[in-house]
């Protein structure tokens, strides 16, 4: 480790605090309805589509919203892959795409996982990528936006039967947070140089005089929401390791901005709708904890390098480079992988398949604790708040009343509807992972034997339980059995949580506001932020343990005494 | 009820009931009640199943009978620990049983007896002196005076009368003297004494909403550890090696929350046995939980925040009347006046100036008693009229005598001074002179100022409710250090109170006796209804003090809130012992097909079998040795939120953490000592 790669973590840091308050003021104006600088849009959106703006939603219509729009966006999504053979701007004539990875794809796009187990550049056409892809790119974070807006409402309303509307919800984050952000990253991309054109692919000549087909396209704009909507799905395979996603050591720095920023900034959207911004800082708090426990340790393990190359006199001074860029380095591509997984967006700078053991395991876990470090757009935010429900009632009555967060009673109901949805990301990761295991078919896919082998298995359902997407890579997943099984995996990641989620929305909304006072679990100081940052390693980290002991700790003890896998 | 005998928390005579109750309670369809226990019986079967093949097969079984053994034991402890909770209220409820009355009732007008169990509400029955009050009732007719001691454990009678607040009598109390005539309010069942029967023997035990909820949770934490010992087979056969199924079981058993899982409904009952010795019956566990929650407290002025009775403290002369002149008429006008704060009258007069009753006039001497509608109260010594009362009253029947009276400046300056300071103006007159003032005092009670500090750390708001005028409500309100007061207070302004207090969110409690306090205290979220008071109010709240002491409502929060805390703590404790069992388990699990793992075992237990039998010991006997605390309640001192959090978490989330290391570490030792593994 050194002190230049540790300024490097520090100034992203200091940008993602900065940024925070900014972005949570807009955002808070813009959902309450102030900010409307594109009224004329906005109204004539609604007016098309038929949606009385001020009529709010009980919590079963919003959700009845959200699933409705998710079911036709997988349809619509899975309909054009199928026909993109017959339809304009493909250039380079790519050809349907198969039944299942068509489905795998459209389910990893509208989950906001972008999990890719083909390649792009080879699969795609143009058309795909933007009215397919890129559009999902927007929606799927504007949902997810929505639904923490949502829950943060449930928090803020008082004896209330609604918790906004969907559509509305959806149609303003679109508007006034993605699209112009996306914007201004594209152009900042663009400068860094990144291409944005529709020419057909290029062949040059290399070095060697051979012959290589450089892929081209529209990158810029995807790169921008791939990282700002935490979608992360590479226009190339290689993602953000690729030059042309990601050019420069600055362009790296401000994606990696990008992912967290508006994660960040709804921390404080909702401290402010909570009316108290300590609320948000005290949530960011325990997600920077976290954020810094796993760049530390991911950082150490890939600078300490493998010491089975010891005996090859290779030089392991700058650490384990296997799998990194050299412009971006160690501690750069460290960072990245925790804060690629830290939020929902699985980019990847650098391939985590590579990574030492303990180094792979940093990604792993942040995605097994379901990505609440600054997490998704929106699904980080509501996801840390489940967690908030159960370290608030396990704790909560040690001050002796009945837990309440934010002036909410936690009840029976709220600790049911967070059970569940607590629930079903160990059953889709350790479930699918446990079947895959054991079942041809999901050997088949294994690159790696050994401990490594079994990570990787236990890594791609991770990814898409948690709708990351990122891939450990070394799996070969576009098979019938992984397309299917992953994608079940994305949908119950998704789904399963959002609506007992939104079910918990609505019965804090009809709640009253107990009024704070000294006898009130206080949830904005340090002691909370520990409380919550334990009862996650505990609550949440226990649950895999055995998982990981199996995979990566095992792995890394062997590395230790000189076995690799 | 043993009147105040204390039975101490592990006593023997209940003990040995207990381990009976611990065997009996394995009754599937008693352990289905509790999800965490169902769920350890479950998998305690399977593990005797598989072991009992596993012996017809030949195989060694000494180490998975051990854990066998160890998986029923915690069942055990944990139905144990429910047991002895029970059991205090088991004993009481046999005694309440034997002075439950079989006695005869008496029809008004019938001279035969006909047995008490055939009394309708609404019959009236006649009890005389020595006889057994048959059912629950009200007095219509007569006073006695009643031995309350089978439900209050106090053994000095209490006077009951008809009309008024204190006409209700309860079932199986004894007349001691008099004759009194009892309309029965209550069907036979569910008469008071049945009632105090079936809560405190925790036959209608219902689970409270906070005791719901966390069940829920504690189900939940165990299905997420069945998915992550579920899936344990599969991974350990990719690795090419097999976990043995009693060693998953054990793995899954120390996981899950058993330790809260087996104390948590002996928590709650202790918490209801708290209140009973603390001679409160609370009528549902909900009641107890919503106690600890409660925001506002509304305190009745009169014997909770100062003494009962006013106290005259001073004579203020009109200008141009002597003290001693006052003194005597005031004396005078309060020789009859049985009132406390009449006899304070003349108990001043004598101190400060030695006057003696007796040693007063020898002409006839006519009483004038207070009533509601004169407001005074006096003497007629001959023709001489001495008058005593509130300040208008007294002006009124002056002016009467002398139509031009007006009111001296300086008396009207008294009064408002008087007032003002929080006391309570009595005017005295002679004739048609106006002599002075007495100054009556509400006597703030030691200590109370100290309470309300501590409630208002704890982040409750307190609420004088009296009847004084607002003036003399603030001056006491400032003296006792109340938070804010409710002067002249109506039953409809209390009720509005508690209303406007939920509708804000708020918590409320009060208590109350009088059959006009019934709509507040129903409409309370705690309230608590004195003993002595109407079966209205008994009715309508859902608490009742035993010992009619308003000032215990301070102290049921505190109880409340204990049990909360004890549940909260536990839970916490419970959760954070999983991650020394892991450090113990997986190594030991994998020890065959991953040898390099023992790099976890930061215990150093001895071998794999010891340490999965360590840690399922330790599992069990920290049940056992929870079990005190369980029914003490951890240790509450009223402090902000705050700093109860920094306490608890310190002490059961980091102990939570380090005990079981060090616990799993000497069980081990233990173990390989005994060569057990």
């Amino acid at each position: 480790m050194t002190i230049n790669g540790w300024l490097q973590i520090a100034l992203f840091a200091v940008l993602i605090v900065l940024v925070t308050r900014p972005l949570g003021a807009w955002m808070h104006a813009v959902f309450e309805g102030k900010r409307r600088f594109l009224g004329i849009l906005e109204t004539g959106i609604y007016r098309l589509a038929g949606i009385d703006e001020r009529r709010e939603q009980h919590w079963t219509a919003y959700a009845a919203g959200m699933l409705l729009f998710s079911a036709v966006s997988i349809v619509a999504l899975y309909l054009l892959q199928r026909f993109q053979a017959s339809l304009p701007l493909n250039p380079m004539g790519l050809g349907n795409n198969s039944v299942d990875n068509s489905f795998n794809t459209a389910v990893s796009f509208v989950t906001n996982t972008n999990w890719q187990s083909y390649t792009p550049e080879t699969t795609m056409s143009y058309l795909t990528q933007m009215v397919g892809l890129t559009v999902q790119n927007f929606a799927s974070a504007a949902v997810g936006i929505a639904l923490a807006i949502a829950l943060a409402r449930g928090f803020t309303r008082r004896q209330s039967g609604t918790i906004g509307n969907f559509w509305v919800d959806l149609v303003r984050g679109t508007l006034y947070v993605l699209l112009p952000l996306s914007i201004v990253a594209a152009l900042l991309f663009v400068w860094q140089g990144v291409p944005q054109n529709f020419s057909a692919y290029v062949d040059a000549t290399t070095l060697e005089g051979a012959t290589q087909q450089i892929a081209q396209g529209p990158v810029a704009s995807q790169e921008a929401i791939k990282m700002l909507g935490t979608n992360g799905g590479g226009f190339f395979n290689t993602n953000s390791a690729h030059p042309y996603e990601n050019p420069t050591p600055l362009s790296n720095l401000v994606q990696m901005v990008l992912i967290f920023c508006l994660g960040a900034g709804l921390t404080n959207t909702f401290g402010r709708m909570v009316g108290d911004q300590r609320q948000g800082w005290a949530i960011l708090g325990a997600m920077a904890a976290l954020w810094l426990g796993g760049v530390a340790l991911a950082y150490s393990a890939e600078s300490a390098g493998n010491p089975a190359f010891a005996q090859f006199s290779v030089d392991q001074s700058a650490g384990n480079m296997e799998g990194k860029e050299v412009r971006f380095g160690i501690a750069a591509s460290a960072l990245f992988a925790t804060v690629t997984t830290d939020a929902s967006c699985g980019a990847v700078n650098a391939f985590h398949d590579s990574f030492t053991p303990l180094g792979g395991m940093v990604p792993l876990i942040n995605m097994m604790l379901g990505e609440i470090i600054v997490g998704g757009v929106g699904a980080g935010l509501y996801g840390m708040l489940l967690f908030v429900v159960i370290a608030i009632f396990i704790a909560g009555l040690m001050v002796g009343r009945t837990p309440e967060y934010v002036g909410k009673k936690i009840e029976a109901r709220e600790v049911k509807m967070t059970i569940l949805a607590i629930l079903c990301l160990p059953l889709a990761m350790l479930g699918f992972t446990a079947i895959a295991s054991v079942i041809e078919p999901g050997l088949a896919g294994l690159a790696n034997a050994g401990p490594h082998g079994f990570t990787e298995m236990l890594y791609a359902y991770t990814s898409g339980a948690a709708n990351n997407g990122s891939a450990f890579a070394g799996l070969s997943a576009n098979t019938p059995w992984y397309n299917y099984s992953i994608g079940i995996a994305m949908l119950i990641g998704r789904f399963l949580v959002i609506l007992p989620m939104l079910a918990i929305a609505g019965s804090l909304a009809a709640k009253k506001i107990v009024p704070a006072s000294s006898g009130t679990f206080p949830t904005h100081g340090m002691l909370f932020v520990v409380l919550l940052v334990g009862t996650i390693l505990i609550v949440g980290g226990l649950t895999f343990f055995p998982a990981l002991a199996l995979g990566p700790i095992v792995e890394h003890l062997a590395m230790q005494a000189g076995t690799l896998y | 009820m043993a009147p105040k005998r204390r039975t101490s928390l592990l006593d023997p005579a209940l003990l040995a009931p207990a381990v009976g109750g611990a065997f009996q309670k394995l009754d599937p369809r008693t352990l289905a009640r509790n999800p965490v226990m169902f769920v350890v019986a479950v998998v305690a079967a399977l593990a005797t199943v598989l072991t009992v093949r596993d012996a017809v097969a030949g195989q060694s079984i000494l180490f998975q009978a051990q854990l066998v053994v160890w998986l029923w034991l915690t069942v055990l402890f944990a139905n144990f620990a429910e047991a002895v909770a029970e059991g205090r209220g088991k004993a009481q409820a046999a005694t309440l049983r034997r002075t439950r009355t079989e006695a005869m009732a008496r029809l008004v007008g019938r001279t035969e007896q006909i047995p008490a169990t055939q009394l309708k509400p609404g019959d009236c029955v006649v009890v005389v002196a020595g006889e057994l009050i048959p059912s629950d009732g009200d007095i219509i007719e007569g006073v006695a005076s009643v031995d309350e001691s089978a439900i209050t454990g106090e053994s000095a009678p209490v006077i009951r009368e008809s009309g008024g607040d204190r006409s209700a009598v309860t079932g199986g109390t004894r007349v001691l003297s008099d004759r009194i005539v009892v309309r029965i309010t209550a069907a036979q069942g569910s008469t008071f004494i049945d009632r105090m029967i079936a809560l405190v023997e925790g036959a209608e035990r219902q689970k409270t909403p906070n005791e719901i909820a966390l069940n829920i949770l504690l189900a939940g934490l165990t299905l997420i550890f069945v998915l992550a010992t579920v899936t344990i087979p599969s991974f350990a056969a990719y690795a090419g090696g097999s976990v043995p199924v009693i060693v998953l079981v054990a793995l899954f058993v120390t996981l899950i929350p058993t330790t809260i899982g087996a104390l948590l409904s002996a928590i709650g009952i202790a918490g209801m046995d708290r209140l009973v010795r603390f001679n409160v019956l609370a009528m549902s566990g909900r009641a107890v939980e919503a106690a600890g929650d409660v925001d506002t407290l509304l305190l009745d002025k009169t014997g909770t925040i100062t003494l009962g009775n006013r106290v005259a403290v001073a004579f203020i002369p009109a200008i141009g009347e002597g003290e001693v002149a006052l003194a005597e008429a005031a004396q005078l006008a309060s020789l009859s006046d049985e009132t406390p704060e009449g006899r304070s009258i003349v108990v001043l007069a004598k101190e400060r100036f030695g006057m003696r009753g007796r040693e007063l006039g020898g002409d006839t001497l006519r009483f004038v008693p207070f009533t509601a509608q004169t407001r005074m109260s006096g003497v007629d010594i001959g023709e001489r009229r001495i008058r005593k009362g509130a300040a208008d009253a007294v002006y009124g029947w002056v002016r009467s005598l002398h139509s031009n009276f007006r009111v001296p400046a300086d008396v009207e300056q008294a009064v408002s001074d008087v007032a003002k300071a929080g006391g309570t103006p009595l005017v005295v007159s002679d004739e048609a002179r106006v002599l002075g003032v007495v100054h009556l005092k509400d006597v703030v009670k030691g200590g109370i100022r100290d309470r309300f500090a501590e409630l208002r750390r704890m982040g409750i708001r307190t609420v004088m409710i009296t009847g004084d005028n607002p003036l003399t409500a603030a001056a006491i309100a400032a003296e006792s250090g109340v938070d804010d007061f409710l002067a002249e207070a109506t039953p409809e302004a209390k009720l509005a109170l508690i209303r406007k207090e939920q509708a804000e969110g708020k918590l409320v409690a009060m208590c109350g006796d009088g059959t006009n306090d019934a709509p507040a205290l129903a409409q309370a979220d705690v309230g608590v209804a004195m003993n002595t008071g109407t079966m209205a109010a008994r009715e309508a709240g859902n608490m009742v003090d035993l010992d009619s002491d308003p000032t215990k409502l301070i102290e049921i929060v505190g109880i409340g809130k204990q049990l909360l805390m004890t549940r909260g703590s536990l839970t916490t404790f419970s959760i954070a012992n999983d991650v020394a069992k892991y450090f113990a388990i997986i190594p030991a699990m994998f020890a065959a097909i991953y040898p390099q793992l023992n790099v976890l075992n930061v215990m150093r237990l001895g071998s794999p079998e010891s340490a999965i039998l360590s840690a399922i010991i330790f599992n069990a006997l920290i049940i056992v040795a929870l079990i005190p605390l369980a029914l003490r309640g951890v240790r509450y001192t009223p402090k902000s939120a705050a700093s109860l959090l920094t306490r608890n978490l310190l002490v059961y989330g980091v102990g939570g953490v380090v005990v079981p290391f060090i616990g799993i570490k000497a069980v081990d030792l233990v173990v390989r000592a005994v060569g057990l593994a």
